[in-house]
């Protein structure tokens, strides 16, 4: 299954012009653990997803709110030569898109 | 203040001009608030705003949204904190919106004193504290250089609740900042007051975005907080929506990198230890935030540049051959334009791309579909160091484009359907931002002047 089809809201957005923030919101304790533990959503994976260095990625688990934050250098500064989403809102792929 | 040690504040909305229903901020009025806040500013809509002096919501809806607030907040005595006016809070932008106070105030015939705080830094000082090492990227932003400072056309610091506290302690009714963190607009008072200042910024952080903790959520509503000695509670103004333990934690998640801390200039406000409860229907209450206060006092900059101006076309592709070989159309139509104007640019002044929507115009060519889709949609972007220059530009890379040839051309009459003549738009200046980093500071209020007149 994947990961966009298992959440209930997986959003990005920019957090400043040069970070790009997802959340992935899961629907249970058990998925949220489960996905985790699946290690689908492991810095190295999403890093060679966004073509960012390993060391440059975040995940930050929230169980409280069911969610997994993820932030992550932007390729290109908002609004700068070569952007294709001033505000970072439509980069939840290809994160989404991974099977989980 | 109530004589409890109670303050209750009102945010307008998520930002100033997004709009908000009438009644919602009668009913917030009804409750008796010590303060009126809204935000009106953000970098979210990208650098041309900061850079060109710009706003990205229309004058006229922020008169809108303003004169109910400034009239009550004047008629009951209470004040009014905007944050971040004119979108960005650089001086053409706080001059702007100054300007429209003071013709609202006119208009309405209301009198009061009024605070301006000017958020601009001198490139000189950023050039001395580039100098001392005094100055960190923040949020993955490059590193800065003396060239970055000198280019930009506007510096902005984001003040902290000081200058605020500074305007309000001077008897302003009204206080106009320029560029403002977010959370400072709706903590000051709390602070000033003697209240807890990791309860206040944390309150002040939910409440700058108007009702987005609430459910349903939205940045065009009014929300009520209320903050005492030992906590906060938040409730959306307006019957219909309703603030969850949930909701409310959540928000907390939004445009952050981390979900358990954020950071201002007063330091670290820790969110670990938070408790969120229902109290009611539609209101929760806030205890256990956090404020560590910070070691090296420091201000976030921001600075934009001007980096060319642009002109775009926009055309449909249909034909699935012409979609197939769209690289190979992209890298001839960069080659002609680039020799035809040879004698006026080098190749690396000239910036032209194809975005390819419905094929992978978002995400970029990493993420290419098996299939050619049925049709795509084609914007030829070009950025140039004159407006003349990249109307030459774009006219000979739409010219290219229509009649270049490929194999296996079968569409020989032309590859592309414009939807509009002329098919070409001129899209003025582009700016980055070259500046989005930490100054430390000995004294970070030192920086701003709160500035009094009588309206």
């Amino acid at each position: 299954m994947r990961l966009y089809d298992l959440a209930t809201v997986i959003r990005s957005k920019n957090a400043g012009p040069f970070t790009l923030t997802i959340d992935v919101v899961l629907p249970d304790v058990t998925t949220f653990r489960r996905v985790l533990a699946a290690g689908g959503l492991a810095p190295e994976r999403i890093a060679a997803l966004y073509d960012v260095a390993p060391g440059a990625v975040r995940v930050v688990p929230f169980e409280r709110v069911l969610t997994v934050k993820v932030a992550l250098p932007r390729q290109v500064g908002s609004g700068a030569l070569g952007d294709r989403d001033v505000y970072g809102c439509q980069q939840h792929f290809p994160l989404a898109g991974v099977e989980v | 203040m109530s004589a409890t040690g109670r303050l209750r504040l009102v945010a307008l909305n998520g930002l100033l001009g997004y709009g908000y229903p009438r009644e919602s901020l009668e009913l917030a009025l009804a409750m008796e608030p010590d303060l009126i806040g809204v935000d009106a500013g953000s970098t979210d809509p990208g650098p041309y705003y900061l850079g060109a002096g710009e706003s990205f919501v229309s004058d006229a809806q922020v008169a809108r949204d303003l004169e109910p607030a400034l009239r009550a907040a004047v008629e009951r005595g209470i004040p009014l904190v905007v944050g971040t006016a004119g979108g960005s809070g650089a001086r053409p932008h706080l001059q702007r919106f100054v300007a429209m106070v003071r013709e609202l105030a006119a208009g309405a015939g209301l009198r009061f004193r009024m605070a301006t705080i000017p958020a601009d830094v001198p490139a000189e000082a950023v050039l001395e504290a580039l100098g001392e090492r005094r100055i960190a990227p923040a949020g993955n932003a490059p590193t800065l250089t003396a060239q970055d400072v000198r280019a930009c056309t506007h510096i902005v610091a984001q003040m902290g609740t000081g200058p605020l506290a500074r305007a309000l302690d001077a008897g302003a009714q009204v206080v106009i900042a320029g560029r403002c963190c977010d959370a400072a607009i709706f903590a000051a008072e709390p602070i000033r007051r003697g209240l807890d200042p990791g309860l206040a910024l944390h309150l002040g952080k939910i409440m700058e975005c108007g009702t987005l903790c609430a459910r349903p959520a939205g940045a065009n509503d009014v929300l009520v907080g209320t903050i005492d000695a030992d906590g906060f509670e938040i409730v959306p103004a307006n019957p219909e929506r309703r603030c969850t333990p949930e909701s409310v934690a959540a928000h907390s998640l939004y445009e952050q990198p981390d979900p358990t801390r954020f950071v201002e200039p007063e330091g670290t406000v820790e969110l670990a230890d938070c408790e969120f409860e229902a109290v009611g229907e539609r209101t929760v209450r806030v205890r256990g935030s956090r404020l560590v206060p910070a070691a090296q006092p420091a201000l976030k900059l921001e600075g934009a540049r001007l980096i060319g101006q642009r002109a775009i076309t926009i055309a449909g592709v249909r034909d699935p051959g012409t979609i197939l070989h769209l690289d190979e159309i992209e890298a001839a139509v960069r080659e002609t334009v680039t020799c035809a104007l040879a004698d006026a640019l080098a190749p690396e002044q000239l910036s032209l791309r194809f975005l390819r929507y419905g094929l992978d115009g978002v995400t970029g060519p990493c993420v290419a579909p098996l299939e050619p889709p049925r049709e795509i949609g084609l914007v030829i972007d070009v950025v140039a160091p004159s407006q003349e220059l990249a109307d030459r530009a774009l006219k000979l890379a739409r010219a290219t484009a229509l009649h270049q040839h490929f194999d296996g051309r079968r569409t020989t009459a032309g590859n592309l359907a414009f939807p509009f003549s002329p098919s070409d738009f001129s899209g003025g200046p582009v700016y980055e931002f070259a500046v989005y980093h930490l100054m430390h500071i000995a004294d970070p209020d030192s920086l701003f002047a709160v500035e009094i007149e009588e309206v």
